[in-house]
């Protein structure tokens, strides 16, 4: 203990304090959050209560029994993964038509989406929610991770991820928000325009390493704000703005006779 | 330098009595009068800006010392967040030490030296008829000293010498430096009978039944980085990149002669725009529309690559495919046409 | 200086100096030279300060980058690029940005002020258009700078294409497919420019040589010329009082212009380290080492280009590319690519010929116009930037897009409409705005300002006191001196034959009169003595007080 005392004025005392605060905050953060829906066994009182949330949340589209209506498509065998994918996310149920599917705050808890993903589950096969363990972003190797990403993803979502265009209005999303089980999810079913990349296009181990990348990116950028992380659209206006901005502001101070 | 004031001619100001001869245009009133500064006449605010300007000094003093003390003591360090610090620290000490020049400079020019302005005479550009007369006549004297004018074969011998010496330099330049020169090149790629279809980047094999429907693979020929293509892989890879997916039997739509080009469903496209060359990757599973991100070009994989909108005018070619004994995806041949964006001599 | 001393110090240093150059007559020449103070006339400064800071910052980042494709395996501290495979150009770049302390400062001034520097160019361009300051004797030094605005967007490109990073490598491929594009040697110049195949293994090298020998060495000269020109014909100032053609009115450049433009230097380079240090400027560690496959959503050029981006965005593709005889003419990369950007920057070159032509002005210039003026001019100058301004947003459609929850396709095709349309009604607009405000430059001349002090008369009469202007205020807003269009001459001399080009003549002169038409004359002194004669009791009220005023004023 008394090595520790004598350390307790040391420089890099408050870093370390910091450091241990952070990893104590984090590890009962992790103690105490509920484990993913997917380690749990869906009961059959789960897949009924399930049932009875399609019927009134999901049926008008999807139809009964999942079967697909005039509007929605057909729900047998898109898995757990694509249920809580969409339900988490607020996509569904869907309030008002437009090119796609818009995220919003969740409408059904979590206890309701898992009770949801065990009933359409239940209909058919498909991609199940990935357990804690298949998202972890510690697990994931972020190099992997990056040159999948460039090959896969860029091209919709932008190099960090921050969204991008698609045709007619439809877009892809920012994936800051979304969390590493969505990210997850939205690979294994391919939600609304995006493509489906199945477990023979990415293997689990490297959709856990693009998770792993995406996390990373959350650190931010070392140059300072990140403006948007758009490229050089937005470099080009801030250019303009605080570039000359600035700079024609000083120059009408030069210019200006003191009084 | 004198003021501008005694050069203009002051005339009435145009205020003056009907009946006087009145000038086409106002006459230029001269230079206003020069208003004193604070800091002219009240010597305290001569001395406040005096005190002001030695302060932005310091301040440029002071962001340099900060600049040397963030570089000795905050290391750039291996995370994002020591760059992001460091990155800061230099660049506010960077700022503080050229603004505070740059401030006190300004400011003690703005209230501490003159501000009365000076005028200065302009003279028209063009030189004096005399001087013209001086030069014309030199150049006569040359020329006729020279002779260039009676001896006419000096001027051919010397033009002609002047003009082919360039070739000199030009014609190793143009020889060397487009590497063989061989544009043939651009009609082939890595692609041929019987070469898998392999994942972008890590170049393993693809089995058919791994590509599901809504699923999108890009994909390199096998052995893209091997053997003669070690050095010259990213060429190749320029021109070979394809992207496959497979569709339902309903959505497809094929030519009476490429029917045999796809494997139940599964179709592969060049990835580079017929536009310009960019990759089109951003596939829409559920429209099968491929956009291009570069100008937007769209086109649609599910009826042979048709350009439905923007500036490209060519579909993507179509890369013929197959499954070999053990079940991969291959090559039935290269592509059938040039790939990429049009050039002068792409259908010869 | 004038007397040369022995003795020791600045003294015996300016003799030293002095007996071996002769320097002394030029610090008499130029150290009392004139430059005319305003804000506007610092935006060049601008310019070769940003370019300064790209010197400086630029020689930096030399050490340390290494220009070569070989290829290396990535073993530096990013974590998301351990053990990638990469060229030595990328690998550098991101050593100088992780690994050098400093180094990635260097690198986010050096691309800040790459941006700012053509902004700052054309902005300066602005500038001189829209006062009519490329007017003789200037056009030559116009066509300079025009050159160096040319030179500038060349240092650009081929400085954010050395990284070697996917975004810029997809710009090159982009060049490349232009490049082809071009009828008959289209494949052999691209071939010219990377040595073989694209992407191969010189573009970066060479790429190289070209931002920091070839194209600073030749701005460096062309800096030189441009301001040898503006000392040789003294700089433009503005027509205010006491301002004429014959003289310049400023600040000496000892010791004011050395102190207020040496300052800005210092003040230019601090702007460009603050950016540098709070905004993070093309992070290539995003966007990886090139590889031919990939591309990112917000594939755009830096914004100078972002025009040309837009113009190929705009085309529509079908039937737009032509086979003639078996050879092919893609007119859809042809047109935007190369065309357009060729016609307007001929049309930008050219113009001050244009405007002498049309205008028959054969006269120096030395007092800049105000830009409401030369109605036409600036309706032109704006009509041109409004194209331009159409399509940096067809260059930005997917961003806008995305931000503001439209579709790129509806963006694109409106983006087609305006640019048929809003350069003709940016045209019609600027041109009545001028002339509006030439009008009312007129009226308050005749009528001077509004006081807002009602005055009633005996008779019952209310009017408003208006104040006179006095003669300083006045003679801005009559500086100008009245244009009239390019005379024709009668289609048959005085001995009844036709004049040749009699023809030629017409058309410049239907052209001058396109110019001049609409014109707003200024006051001159007869009509400000009829209205005020006539005009009523508002300004006879204030204005033998106002007069005596100005002549109290001036003595």
């Amino acid at each position: 203990m008394k090595a520790i005392a004598d350390r307790r004025h040391h420089r890099m005392a408050p870093v370390v304090l910091l450091v241990m605060a952070l990893l104590i905050t984090g590890a009962v953060y992790a103690a105490l959050t509920p484990t993913s829906a997917g380690a749990t066994v869906a009961t059959q009182t789960d897949i009924d209560t399930g049932g009875a949330l399609f019927q009134a949340n999901c049926a008008t589209c999807h139809g009964t029994g999942a079967r697909g209506g005039d509007v929605g498509p057909s729900l047998i065998g898109v898995g757990a993964a694509a249920v809580d994918f969409q339900v988490s996310t607020g996509r569904m149920p869907m309030q008002a038509s437009g090119p796609q599917a818009a995220a919003k705050p969740p409408v059904l808890d979590a206890e309701q989406t898992r009770q949801l993903a065990a009933y359409v589950a239940s209909l058919a096969p498909g991609p199940s929610i990935p357990t804690a363990d298949q998202v972890d972003p510690a697990k994931g190797d972020p190099a992997t991770g990056m040159a999948l990403f460039r090959t896969n993803c860029a091209m919709c979502h932008g190099a960090t991820g921050k969204g991008g265009a698609l045709t007619e209005g439809k877009s892809a999303p920012s994936l800051g928000d979304a969390t590493p089980t969505q990210i997850y999810e939205a690979m294994a079913t391919g939600p609304a325009s995006m493509p489906v990349f199945n477990d023979a296009n990415l293997t689990p181990e490297e959709k856990r390493d693009v998770i792993a990348l995406l996390d990373g990116q959350k650190a931010g950028s070392p140059g300072g704000a990140d403006l948007g992380g758009v490229g050089p659209v937005s470099e080009g206006l801030w250019a303009w703005v605080v570039g000359m901005g600035l700079l024609i502001g000083c120059a009408v101070w030069i210019g200006a006779k003191s009084s | 330098m004198s003021t501008n004031d005694s050069e203009v001619v002051r005339h009435a100001d145009g205020n003056g009595a009907v009946g006087e001869q009145l000038p086409d245009r106002f006459d230029n009133p001269g230079l206003p009068p020069h208003r004193p500064r604070l800091t002219d006449t009240d010597p305290a605010a001569a001395r406040r800006a005096t005190r002001q300007v030695v302060a932005l000094f310091t301040i440029s003093i002071l962001g340099t010392i900060g600049f040397v003390v963030a570089y000795a003591l905050v290391p750039d360090g291996n995370t994002i967040a020591s760059i992001r610090l460091s990155n800061l620290l230099l660049g506010l000490g960077l700022f503080l030490a050229m603004f505070g020049i740059g401030a006190a400079a300004i400011h003690w020019a703005k209230t501490l030296m003159s501000d009365r302005e000076v005028a200065e005479d302009r003279h028209p550009q063009r030189s004096s008829p005399q001087d013209r007369e001086a030069a014309v006549a030199v150049l006569r004297e040359g020329a006729a000293d020279s002779g260039i004018a009676r001896r006419g074969v000096l001027k051919g011998a010397v033009v002609s010498a002047l003009v082919l010496a360039p070739l000199t330099i030009a014609v190793p330049l143009i020889g060397e430096v487009g590497g063989h020169w061989r544009v043939s090149t651009l009609r082939h790629t890595l692609w041929e009978r019987g070469k898998r279809l392999t994942r972008d980047p890590s170049g393993t094999p693809i089995k058919a039944e791994d590509v599901t429907v809504g699923s999108v693979f890009h994909v390199i020929p096998d052995g893209l980085r091997e053997g003669e293509n070690a050095d010259h892989w990213i060429e190749e890879k320029a021109k070979a990149v394809v992207l496959m997916v497979r569709l339902d039997h309903a959505d497809l739509r094929e030519a009476e002669d490429r029917k045999d080009w796809s494997y139940e469903g599964i179709v592969a496209y060049s990835k580079i725009c017929t536009h310009v060359g960019c990759p089109v990757a951003l596939y829409e599973q559920q429209t099968h529309h491929l956009l291009c991100p570069c100008h937007q070009s769209t086109f649609d994989i599910a009826d042979g690559a048709r350009v439905i909108f923007g500036p490209a005018n060519r579909p993507l070619p179509q890369l013929p495919i197959a499954v070999d004994d053990e079940g991969y995806l291959v090559a039935q041949s290269d592509f059938t046409e040039p790939i990429g964006p049009s050039y002068w001599e792409r259908l010869k | 200086m004038s007397r040369p001393s022995k003795g020791s110090g600045p003294a015996a240093t300016a003799d030293y100096l002095d007996q071996r150059t002769g320097i002394g007559l030029a610090v008499k020449a130029f150290a009392r030279k004139v430059f005319p103070d305003h804000w506007s006339f610092l935006l060049g400064e601008i310019a070769l300060y940003s370019f300064l800071v790209l010197l400086i910052t630029g020689v930096f980042l030399t050490l340390f980058f290494v220009p070569s494709m070989a290829q290396v395996t990535y073993d530096g501290p990013f974590a998301p690029m351990q053990g990638v495979q990469m060229s030595e150009a990328f690998r550098s770049t991101m050593a100088l940005s992780f690994e050098v302390t400093g180094g990635l400062l260097m690198r986010q001034i050096h691309h800040w002020a790459a941006v700012v520097f053509i902004a700052a160019i054309v902005t300066h361009m602005m500038r001189v258009f829209f006062t009519g300051a490329f007017r003789k004797p200037r056009e030559v030094n116009w066509l300079v700078g025009f050159v160096l605005m040319i030179l500038g967007i060349a240092a650009g490109f081929s400085g954010y294409s050395l990284p070697d990073d996917v975004l810029s490598g997809n710009g090159l491929r982009i060049t490349d497919g232009v490049v082809k594009s071009i009828p008959i040697i289209g494949s052999y110049l691209s071939y010219f420019i990377f040595g073989g195949e694209f992407p191969g293994d010189a573009i970066i090298p060479r790429l190289f040589t070209v931002h920091i020998l070839l194209v600073p060495g030749l701005i460096l000269a062309l800096i030189g010329l441009h301001i040898f020109f503006v000392v040789l014909h003294k700089h433009t100032h503005y027509g205010l009082p006491g301002r004429t053609e014959r003289n310049v009115v400023g600040y000496p450049l000892f010791p004011v212009y050395v102190a207020k433009a040496g300052g800005f230097f210092f003040i230019v380079f601090g702007v460009f380290a603050l950016m540098g240090a709070t905004m993070t400027i093309n992070p290539v560690w995003n966007y990886g080492p090139y590889d031919p496959s990939p591309v990112s959503a917000g594939a755009q050029p830096d914004w100078y280009m972002l025009f040309l981006e837009g113009a190929l965005r705009l085309m529509p593709g079908q039937g737009t590319e032509w086979v003639i005889g078996g050879f092919t003419i893609p007119m859809n990369v042809l047109v935007p690519a190369v065309v357009l950007p060729g016609l307007l920057f001929t049309a930008l070159a050219a113009y001050p010929f244009l405007e002498a032509y049309v205008t028959g002005d054969r006269r120096e210039h030395h007092i800049a116009d105000r830009p409401r003026n030369a109605p036409v001019r600036t309706a032109i100058g704006v009509a041109i930037l409004t194209a331009f301004g159409v399509l940096v947003l067809a260059g930005s459609n997917d961003i806008i897009a995305t931000h503001f929850g439209l579709s790129i396709n509806a963006i694109t095709d409106v983006c087609r409409l305006l640019l048929v349309v809003t350069p003709f009604l940016a045209f019609w607009v600027t041109k009545r705005v001028c002339l509006g405000l030439q009008r009312k430059d007129r009226e308050l001349v005749l009528h001077g300002h509004e006081t807002g002090r009602i005055v009633r008369f005996a008779s019952g009469e209310y009017i408003e006191v208006h104040r006179p202007l006095d003669e300083y205020e006045r003679w801005v807003r009559v500086a100008n001196e009245p244009r009239r269009p390019v005379e024709l001459l009668p289609v048959e001399d005085e001995r009844g034959v036709r004049r040749r080009g009699y023809r030629r003549d017409a058309f410049r002169a239907r052209l001058s009169r396109f110019f001049f038409e609409d014109r707003v004359e200024p006051v001159t002194p007869a009509e400000l003595v009829a209205t005020q004669s006539h005009g009523g009791h508002d300004a006879a009220l204030e204005l033998p007080a106002a007069t005596a005023a100005a002549d109290a004023h001036r003595r």
